[in-house]
């Protein structure tokens, strides 16, 4: 069987990580451990022979073996992220096949240098599997994940953010609110913009950190050319674009 | 697999236009890129053909731009799963720039090479006889720097990373070479009709190609 086959996965459980965005485990007859930063393609049919297919990020690190979990926002009409949200319960089966792309990758060396995540929105996800797999691997590499929201409401994955940020000093988690930020909010409250980003550089010293970006497609541009003007090589920024749509 | 269906699941998206298997229809323009955009200065900026050619040739930005243009409207298929159908591109074809260099008889097969280090390949089959060109105009404006500006090589029968974006040059190969993302595991030939998105879909991709030439 070839690595990249069609599989049907059996749906282990949902569940809900912000009003928009659930978080579905997958249960895989062909579990390939992957690399923190893959993806999954999922692909829906219809009575008639219809089929859609869409690239799903995986959240999980490779260590929680024989399953995935695929992270997914519900898009505003979105026909298969929509047939997700309301169509699939606990016991369905979904076509699924992976893992694919070697890229946007952290194959976790403790050598590697530093990490800088930045994520906009579901944009975490990919980053999720890096810090996960950074966790079970115990790499204390300094990383930082400046992650951008809207809203309170939107942070995806914040408890257990809150939670490793708490038990590793060698990880910081920057929450960035654009739009509206919790009660009492010291923190960033704006854009994501050059001057936050030679913070976040600075945060590094003189080491320079690995980037890795991902989320709409208007902040991965003004990320990426922000972090080449603080000092980072081009070939340092691994970008992910997603959408036409999503402006924070 | 045998024929499985999604219970309940139903089209939302009903496409007009017949779409390759897996691809949706979108009426934006999204993108898709590994890494920064690349800043480029038109001062600086140049097109090269080599590799298997007599003579090597090379082109300024005003030099290219006094090449002959056409106007092209295709469809294109990313394999990101959209498609966009009747764009308006302005440009150069591949056609009208090999008019300026020999090809060693074996040349097969064409990498495209860009500012940023991306590369890509293809048969040269697959960029003759008008179906392939340098883009320069996106629906009447320079094509923008996040879609490949200031030229973007466009081959809209296959999956759209085959139009290497910033690209600065074509180089004549003898044997078929993989680019960036096909070293990755992805198609050496990326036909969206028969959804070569991976090297494990190419299994006829290497017959097709020779058919082809």
């Amino acid at each position: 069987m070839s690595r990249v086959a069609w599989q049907l996965a059996t749906v282990k459980s949902i569940r809900p990580e912000t009003p928009h965005v659930k978080t579905f485990t997958l249960s895989l007859p062909q579990f390939t451990p992957h690399l923190a930063g893959q993806h999954y393609d999922l692909r829906l049919t219809a009575e008639g022979g219809y089929q859609a297919e869409r690239s799903y990020s995986i959240a999980s690190p490779p260590e929680q073996a024989g399953e995935i979990e695929l992270t997914v926002e519900v898009i505003p009409d979105g026909e298969v992220s929509g047939y997700l949200n309301e169509g699939v319960a606990v016991g369905d089966h979904l076509e699924v096949r992976g893992p694919i792309g070697g890229y946007f990758v952290w194959r976790g060396a403790a050598s590697a240098p530093p990490l800088l995540l930045v994520g906009g929105g579901s944009g975490v996800v990919p980053l999720m599997a890096i810090l996960r797999h950074r966790q079970r691997l115990g790499v204390r590499t300094p990383s930082v994940l400046l992650f951008s929201v809207r809203t309170p409401e939107e942070v995806i994955y914040q408890a257990e953010l809150e939670a490793m940020a708490q038990a590793d000093d060698s990880f910081t988690l920057l929450l960035d609110y654009t739009r509206q930020a919790p009660p009492g909010w010291a923190g960033y409250h704006r854009r994501i913009d050059a001057a936050m980003l030679a913070e976040v550089v600075a945060r590094f010293g003189a080491a320079r950190p690995q980037a890795f970006v991902c989320g709409p497609t208007g902040l991965v541009e003004s990320v990426a050319n922000g972090l080449m003007a603080a000092g980072l090589a081009p070939e340092m920024v691994l970008t992910e674009r997603f959408g036409p749509t999503g402006g924070q | 697999m045998g024929f499985f269906t999604n219970k309940g699941f139903q089209p939302k998206r009903q496409s007009s236009h017949k779409l390759p298997p897996g691809q949706y229809e979108t009426t934006d323009f999204p993108v898709l890129t590994a890494g920064p955009t690349p800043r480029i200065n038109l001062a600086n900026w140049e097109f090269r053909l080599e590799g298997l050619v007599e003579e090597p040739v090379k082109w300024s930005w005003e030099e290219f731009n006094k090449l002959p243009m056409q106007d092209f409207n295709p469809d294109i298929h990313c394999v990101t799963k959209w498609s966009k159908f009747d764009t308006h591109w302005r440009g150069v074809s591949v056609d009208t720039l090999l008019e300026h260099v020999k090809l060693k008889p074996e040349a097969q097969f064409v990498t495209e090479f860009s500012y940023g280090g991306y590369t890509t390949n293809v048969p040269l089959a697959d960029l003759l006889g008008g179906k392939a060109f340098v883009g320069l105009v996106y629906d009447g404006q320079p094509l923008t720097p996040e879609h490949g500006g200031p030229a973007r090589l466009v081959v809209p029968h296959l999956y759209f990373w085959k139009s290497a974006k910033w690209v600065q040059g074509l180089r004549f190969t003898a044997q078929d070479e993989p680019g960036f993302w096909e070293r990755g595991g992805y198609s050496m030939y990326g036909d969206p009709w028969k959804e070569q998105r991976y090297r494990d879909d190419d299994d006829d991709a290497a017959s097709a190609s020779s058919i082809r030439l």
